[in-house]
């Protein structure tokens, strides 16, 4: 620990000193932070961990997910756990696809000024403000294709100037366009039929009879799979 | 009146030349812009009334409904003969509202059956004329 | 095949898509494709029209981006309000370096806009770069006897630099009938709003305005209106639903002039909007004698 390499950030205004590289999450929880909110997968994959920070002599905010970016020196950061955004409710089944359905559910899309803000703060790296518009003109497999790697961290809608919401309105889209336009994969027909055939039961029967401590020790034993391999 | 402030009496006509970057004292009041304005019975004060009005530096004006009527249909600005552009002052009284988030159209109680009926163009366009 | 980057826009591709194909059409039986452009977003529908809000022109200069970016200079569109706000904000950026220099700033991700594109309607393209006589030789199928009302509403001759043709006494959209054999019918609210976004929170003055358009157009003795915007579109036939029982409203048919225009040049009637197909085949009964009405 002594011979750590260390530096100087600023979490919520007050300066802290860090490892050098670690991830934003990694050294908020070195410097004393608890993680209640605002941390779920730590793998990039929830979007718990919304967070923005300014780099010293930098004028542009910048935005990432506190467990997949490093810190640096002389950073200036806050989280932005939580942005408040209520879903519109909706039946899949009674919608009408060809209709301009995500304009009923998120009018607001109307107000997007194409500004590209979205864009430049998403941290997955997706083309925000292109499937707002493709939304605008109706294009479900546009909004679905561009959007599929939104993890719904919020922080595009945090900083759009039109009060869109747009990680929701692009999962409108995609389950929409899952229902009524895209065909069913079959890998997925295939699993639904193991399924309905009960392939799994004999292993649910045996887990469901497991006390506690049995339990215990299978989850500590279980396999996990190796990071970054191609499942 | 109820609102926030939009702009102080001291400053509204100034304001609203600012915004609009038209002169108000151009108008010698001929009433060509009401004439030919397609939409004059809906309104509490006529295109040129409004003009009149900022020339008096009349702050009671924001409370009149003709910006939100006016169409931005231009007919005013293609015939004005001192070359005013009135829609312009028109935006300009709208975006004193909508900077202060006093928006004219409520999204939020727009029904979904509404909306499936209008083409997107009028969306966007009402939007940008009466929200903020 | 000679192609002209082309700007459709949102409504041309849900509520207006006859519009569109009909342009296509036209165009591709004139030789010169319309080559949409492959990144668009919203034009902005309106101008904003006070001197600061340089935001709500950052979507048509976006655009002009993707044609500079194609090398291309020269950007057509066929709904009037696209064409009014795209032309209108290269007309004020094009002309403006300062203005010019905070939008690059501000979209400093997209390659910097050096304010070369101008923007033009459809119909200015069909006059200027194609012509009539070439127009006329184009169109097999006569559409004489029709008595078409052109209907340019306001953004295709407001502002006067924005105007296509003459503001008070345009001609453009009647000499396009005429090299297809259709009249055109003067009316006196040729230039007249049809309400437009108004629609969205007033729809009783929209319906007010459009059924006043419509019924200039029927006194003129039209019956069919040409538009060249979804909105007016829009308006207009809501009117027409609304009030289709006072006399003679529910007769007239209301299309997009490139409909017109594609039926001339023999576009497959099932792609076209059956009303339409309809009166053309009574007219051309009436003048070939053979009874009609
Ligand atoms: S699109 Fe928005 S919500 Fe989705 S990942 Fe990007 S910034 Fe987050
Ligand atoms: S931030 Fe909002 S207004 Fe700007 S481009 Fe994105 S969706 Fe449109
Ligand atoms: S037309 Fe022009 S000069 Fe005449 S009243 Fe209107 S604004 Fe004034
Ligand atoms: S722009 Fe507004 S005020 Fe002027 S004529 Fe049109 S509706 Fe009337
Ligand atoms: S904790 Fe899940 S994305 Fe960071």
């Amino acid at each position: 620990m002594s011979e750590e390499k260390m530096m100087q950030i600023f979490i919520m205004g007050k300066a802290y000193d860090v490892p050098v590289g670690v991830t934003i999450m990694d050294a908020m929880e070195y410097a004393g932070y608890r993680f209640v909110r605002g941390a779920g997968c730590r793998s990039g994959f929830c979007g718990a961990c919304a967070t923005v920070y300014r780099k010293e002599g930098e004028y542009r905010l910048e935005f990432a997910l506190a467990c997949q970016e490093m810190v640096e020196e002389g950073m200036h950061l806050t989280q932005l756990p939580f942005t408040p955004a209520p879903r519109s409710s909706y039946v899949l089944s009674e919608l009408d696809a060809d209709e301009n359905v995500l304009l009923q559910h998120y009018p607001a899309i109307a107000r997007c000024v194409s500004c590209n803000t979205c864009t430049k703060a998403c941290p997955q790296d997706i083309e925000v403000m292109d499937y707002v518009q493709a939304a605008l003109r109706g294009d479900l497999k546009k909004v679905s294709e561009l959007s599929f790697d939104c993890i719904q961290c919020g922080l595009c809608s945090m900083r759009c100037p039109a009060d869109i919401k747009h990680s929701h309105l692009a999962q409108m889209a995609r389950r929409l366009y899952a229902v009524t336009q895209s065909p069913e994969p079959d890998h997925l027909k295939t699993r639904m039929s193991e399924l309905a055939e009960g392939i799994h039961e004999v292993q649910l029967d045996a887990l469901m009879k497991m006390n506690l401590d049995e339990l215990k020790k299978q989850y500590a034993a279980r396999v996990i799979e190796a990071e970054g391999e191609e499942s | 009146m109820s609102r926030k402030k939009t702009v102080s009496v001291e400053n509204f006509r100034a304001r609203v030349e600012e915004l609009s970057g038209e002169n108000v004292f151009a108008c010698y009041q001929c009433g060509m812009c009401a004439a030919g304005c397609p939409l004059t019975e809906e309104m509490d004060r006529l295109p040129s009334q409004v003009i009149r009005d900022l020339q008096l530096n009349d702050i009671t004006l924001l409370d009149s409904n003709a910006m939100w009527v006016c169409a931005s249909c231009l007919a005013c600005e293609v015939r004005c003969p001192k070359g005013v552009d009135l829609a312009k002052l028109m935006e300009a009284l709208r975006q004193l509202h909508l900077r202060k988030e006093l928006d004219h159209v409520s999204i939020d109680e727009m029904s979904q059956q509404e909306i499936a009926k209008l083409p997107q163009i009028a969306l966007v366009a009402s939007f940008r004329k009466k929200t903020g | 095949m000679n192609t002209i980057p082309y700007f459709p826009g949102c409504s041309l591709k849900d509520t207006a898509t006859g519009f569109e194909s009909s342009a296509q059409f036209v165009m591709e039986t004139l030789g010169l494709r319309l080559q949409e452009l492959e990144r668009w977003n919203c034009c902005g529908t309106v101008t904003s029209l006070t001197t600061d809000d340089l935001m709500h022109h950052l979507a048509s200069v976006r655009n002009l981006v993707r044609v500079q970016d194609l090398h291309e200079s020269e950007l057509v569109a066929l709904c009037s309000m696209c064409y009014n706000t795209l032309a209108r904000t290269a007309q004020r950026i094009n002309a403006d370096p300062v203005e010019r220099d905070k939008i690059n700033q501000f979209m400093d991700r997209e390659s910097s806009y050096e304010g070369t594109v101008e923007v033009r309607h459809l119909l200015q393209v069909l006059r200027d770069r194609i012509g009539w006589e070439t127009l006329a030789q184009a169109t097999p199928i006569t559409l004489e006897g029709l008595k078409v009302a052109c209907y340019y509403g306001c953004t295709l001759l407001r502002p006067k630099e924005a105007a296509i043709d003459n503001t008070e006494k345009p001609t453009i959209m009647s000499e396009a009938m005429a090299a297809a054999g259709a009249t055109s019918v003067p009316f006196p609210f040729a230039g007249e709003c049809c309400g437009t976004y108004q629609v969205v929170d007033r729809r009783d003055l929209s319906i007010e305005r459009s059924f006043r358009v419509i019924q200039s157009a029927l006194r003129a003795g039209a019956n069919v209106i040409a538009t060249a915007c979804p909105l007016c579109q829009h308006n207009l036939q809501e009117a027409q639903k609304e009030l289709g029982h006072v006399q003679g409203l529910a007769d007239i048919e209301i299309v997009y002039f490139t409909e017109l225009l594609a039926a001339a040049m023999g576009m497959d009637p099932q792609r076209l909007p059956e009303g339409l197909n309809v009166l053309i085949q009574q007219t051309a009964e009436a003048q070939t004698g053979w009874g009609g009405s």
